[in-house]
C-alpha cells in the first residue's frame, strides 16, 4: 500500500472532519466535567488528533486497537460511535459500557476498541495477547497498541515488546510522545536515549515522526500496516506531539512555561491541517461549513447525553461473572 | 477408575480440552521443557502433542504470561496461563485483578475474558518465604474472578475442565505437596462442577471445613477421632468462590460444631469468611462458636523447627477440633 495523502484532497478533508470531531468532542467533554456532569475524570486528547486519525485511517475495521487512559481520540477515530461515549461520559442508558465504566473506561469491541486502560502499559501485554489469538486462530489482523511516553518506563511495556519480537506478531506499537508524564517532564525520570533506542535494543523497527504532521502518520502508518500484515512483525512508531490540555480536565497544566505552550500552538494538528487545505483550494466557507457542522453534531450528543435517562441503580449487579455472581438485593455476597 | 497422581491427572484433563476444543492453549514458564512445567510434569509431552502455538513457552515475563492472557481471551481464544507459584502470581496481581477481573464489567458485558489462571499453593518443604504462601483470599476477596482449590487428582482433572469451559477468568489453585499425590480418577469425563463442595466423610458431632491439602489432614483427623467414638463430618469445598453454602449450612444445622482449617495465614483468611457467613446464617443451630485454624500471621520460615511452628498440621487441627466439641 502506497499513500500520498497530498494528492488526495479529498481524503484530506475526511481525516480532518475526523480530526474535528474528536476536538469537538474533547472540548464538550471538558466543558461537561466542569459543569459536574461528567464525574471522575476527563483526559482528553486535545493536540495529538492527528496521530489517532492518521494511524487508524490506516487500519481495518476488524484490526484490534488498545488504548489507555487518554483514549477518546483513539476511540472515535477507530470508528466508535460518538453519541454512545458522550452517554457514557455522562453515565447514561445506550453509554458504550452502559454507564459501568466512564471516560476512562471505553470500549468497542463491535469495531476492535478493545478498550481504554486506567493502568499506565498494560494495554501493551493485552495486545500481545490478542496477537496470539490471532495467529492461532489463522486471521489476518493486526493489533495497534497506543502508549504515552510515561508508559515508557514500566515493566510491562518492557516485557510486551520482548514477548512480540520473540513470537513475531502482529503487533503495531504506537507511542504519542507528548513530552510529560502526568505533571511530571518525562526526560527528566527517563535514563537512555528514549523509547526508539529501547524497542531497537530488542530487535524492533522503531521510526520517530512528527505525530502532529497528518501526512507523515498517514504515509509512514500505511507502509508499517502493511509490512507488520504481510508478516514482518512487531514495529514501533514515536509521534512527537505536545499535549496542550493538563494531565485531566481539572489540571490547569500552570506547571509548563507559557512559552512554550504558545509555540506548541503554533504546531499543533489542528491549524496545520488546515492550513494545507486552505493552501490547497479547500475553501475558508468550507472549512467554516465543516467545523459548524462538527460542533453541531457534538452539541446534539451534549444535549441528548444531559436529557438521557439514567440506568437503574440494579444494573450494578449484572455483568460482574456467570458462576457466583452478586444477588440483588446485595448483602455483600 | 484409574489410579494416578495429581499432576498427572491434571496434565490428562487439559490434554484433554485441548483435544476437545481447539481454541484452548496454554502459556507459561518452561511448558515445553523437560520436566514441563514446575518440575513436576503438569504439562510434560504436551507440547509433542499441540505444538508450540498451543503449548507458548514463556519468557519470564509474569506481567505479561497474564496480561496475554487477557487479551487472547478477549480477541477469542480461551488461554489457560500458568504463573508456577502464588508466590510469582503476585507480580501478575495487576493485570488478573484490574484487567482481567473487570474487563466484562468495566466494558458493560461487551466481552468476556474466558481464561484459567494457575498458581500453585501451599508449604513444600523449606521452601521458605516467597516459594509457599497460600494466597486464595487475595482473589475471592476479588469480584469477576472464580477461585478453585481442589484437593485430589480427580477434583484437579475435574475442575480444570470446569475452569476452561466457564466463561469467567479462574484462578486454579493446586497445593504443591499434592503434585505427587495418588488418587482414583474416573474413566469418563470427569467434569467437576465449580461451587459444589464434596463431604468425603459423615458424621453428626462436628462439621470440618477445609479445602485444597488441608482437607486431607481433615480426613486423617476425622479418623483418629473416630477412634475416640466421636462422629466428625469433613466437608472438602474445592471451590473457594462461589462456594457450597447450602452444603455447610445443612452440615451445621445437623451437627451444630463447625471448624474451618486453612493452611493460609490465619486473620483475614478465607476461614473467616466461612466462620462469618455461618454464624449469620445458622447461629440458632450453632452449639457454640465457629472456630477457625490457620497459619500464624508471619512469614513462612526456612529451618524445620521453625517451618513445624508455622504448619497447621493434624495435631493442631486436632486439638481445636477437640476444644470445639467439648465447648
Amino acid at each position: 500500500m502506497s499513500s500520498n495523502l497530498a494528492n488526495e484532497p479529498a481524503r484530506v478533508v475526511a481525516m480532518f472532519r475526523k480530526m474535528l470531531l474528536i476536538r469537538a468532542f474533547e472540548e464538550a467533554a471538558g466543558e461537561a466535567f466542569h459543569a459536574g456532569n461528567v464525574r471522575g475524570s476527563v483526559h482528553q486528547y486535545i493536540g495529538e488528533e492527528s496521530i489517532a486519525v492518521g494511524i487508524c485511517e490506516n487500519l481495518r475495521d476488524d484490526d484490534f486497537l488498545t488504548s489507555n487512559h487518554r483514549g477518546h481520540g483513539h476511540s472515535i477515530a477507530k470508528g466508535a460511535d460518538p453519541r454512545a461515549m458522550m452517554l457514557e461520559l455522562f453515565g447514561r442508558v445506550g453509554g458504550t459500557s452502559d454507564g459501568k465504566g466512564g471516560s476512562m473506561h471505553i470500549a468497542d469491541f463491535s469495531v476492535g476498541m478493545l478498550g481504554a486502560n486506567g493502568v499506565i502499559a498494560d494495554g501493551c501485554t493485552i495486545s500481545v495477547g490478542a496477537a496470539q489469538s490471532i495467529r492461532l486462530l489463522k486471521q489476518d489482523r493486526i493489533v495497534v497498541n497506543f502508549i504515552g511516553d510515561g508508559g515508557i518506563n514500566r515493566g510491562p511495556f518492557m516485557e510486551a515488546l520482548n514477548w512480540a519480537k520473540v513470537y513475531e506478531l502482529p503487533v503495531l506499537f504506537v507511542c504519542e510522545n507528548n513530552q510529560i508524564a502526568a505533571t511530571t517532564t518525562t526526560r527528566l525520570v527517563t535514563a537512555g536515549e528514549g523509547i526508539a533506542k529501547r524497542a531497537e535494543s530488542f530487535g524492533i523497527p522503531a521510526i520517530t515522526i512528527d505525530g502532529n504532521d497528518l501526512f507523515e502518520v498517514d504515509s509512514t502508518t500505511a507502509r508499517v500496516v502493511a509490512e507488520i500484515r504481510n508478516g514482518g512483525g512487531p514495529q514501533l512508531i514515536q509521534a512527537m506531539t505536545y499535549r496542550l490540555r493538563g494531565h485531566f480536565a481539572h489540571d490547569p497544566a500552570d506547571y509548563r512555561d507559557p512559552k512554550e505552550v504558545e509555540a506548541a500552538l503554533g504546531r499543533e494538528p489542528m491549524v496545520r491541517t488546515e492550513a494545507w487545505l486552505l493552501e490547497n483550494g479547500v475553501g475558508v466557507d468550507e472549512i467554516a461549513a465543516l467545523k459548524a457542522e462538527v460542533d453541531a453534531e457534538i452539541a446534539g450528543y451534549v444535549e441528548e447525553a444531559v436529557n438521557a435517562p439514567w440506568p437503574d441503580g440494579s444494573l450494578a449487579f449484572t455483568d460482574v461473572q456467570d458462576v457466583g455472581a452478586p444477588a440483588y438485593p446485595g448483602e455483600g455476597r | 477408575m484409574t489410579e494416578m497422581t495429581f499432576a498427572d491427572a491434571v496434565r490428562e484433563g487439559l490434554a484433554e480440552e485441548m483435544r476437545r476444543d481447539p481454541l484452548v492453549w496454554a502459556l507459561g514458564e518452561d511448558l515445553s521443557t523437560a520436566h514441563g512445567g514446575t518440575s513436576a510434569n503438569q504439562y510434560t509431552g504436551l507440547i509433542d502433542e499441540f505444538g508450540p502455538k498451543r503449548i507458548v513457552n514463556t519468557p519470564i515475563s509474569e506481567n505479561t504470561i497474564m496480561g496475554a492472557a487477557v487479551g487472547a481471551a478477549v480477541a477469542g481464544t480461551r488461554p489457560v496461563a500458568d504463573l508456577r507459584m502464588a508466590d510469582f502470581g503476585m507480580c501478575a496481581v495487576d493485570e488478573l485483578v484490574n484487567q482481567a477481573a473487570k474487563i466484562r464489567y468495566m466494558f458493560g458485558g461487551q466481552a468476556r475474558v474466558p481464561l484459567v489462571v494457575r498458581q500453585a499453593i501451599g508449604v513444600r518443604k523449606g521452601a521458605a518465604a516467597q516459594h509457599s504462601q497460600s494466597t486464595e483470599a487475595w482473589y475471592v476477596h476479588t469480584p469477576g474472578l472464580v477461585v478453585v482449590a481442589p484437593g485430589t487428582p480427580a477434583d484437579g482433572r475435574g475442575l480444570l475442565k470446569s475452569a476452561i469451559r466457564a466463561d469467567d477468568p479462574v484462578v486454579f489453585m493446586e497445593h504443591k505437596d499434592l503434585w505427587v499425590a495418588t488418587g482414583d480418577v474416573p474413566d469418563d469425563e470427569g467434569v467437576v462442577p465449580i461451587g459444589v463442595a464434596k463431604t468425603v466423610r459423615t458424621g453428626n458431632d462436628l462439621t470440618l471445613v477445609s479445602w485444597s491439602k488441608m482437607a486431607r489432614l481433615c480426613e486423617e483427623v476425622a479418623e483418629t477421632l473416630a477412634g475416640d467414638g466421636v462422629s466428625v463430618e469433613v466437608i472438602d469445598l474445592r471451590s473457594l468462590w462461589p462456594w457450597d453454602t447450602a452444603a455447610v449450612y445443612a452440615s451445621v444445622r445437623k451437627t451444630g460444631r463447625l471448624l474451618v482449617a486453612q493452611e493460609a495465614v490465619q486473620t483475614g483468611g478465607f476461614a473467616a469468611e466461612v466462620a462469618t457467613d455461618v454464624t449469620e446464617h445458622c447461629f440458632d443451630a450453632l452449639k457454640t462458636h465457629v472456630r477457625r485454624i490457620g497459619a500464624p500471621r508471619m512469614p513462612v520460615p526456612y529451618a524445620e523447627p521453625m517451618e513445624n511452628e508455622y504448619r497447621v498440621t493434624p495435631e493442631r487441627i486436632l486439638a481445636r477440633a477437640r476444644e470445639t466439641l467439648a465447648a
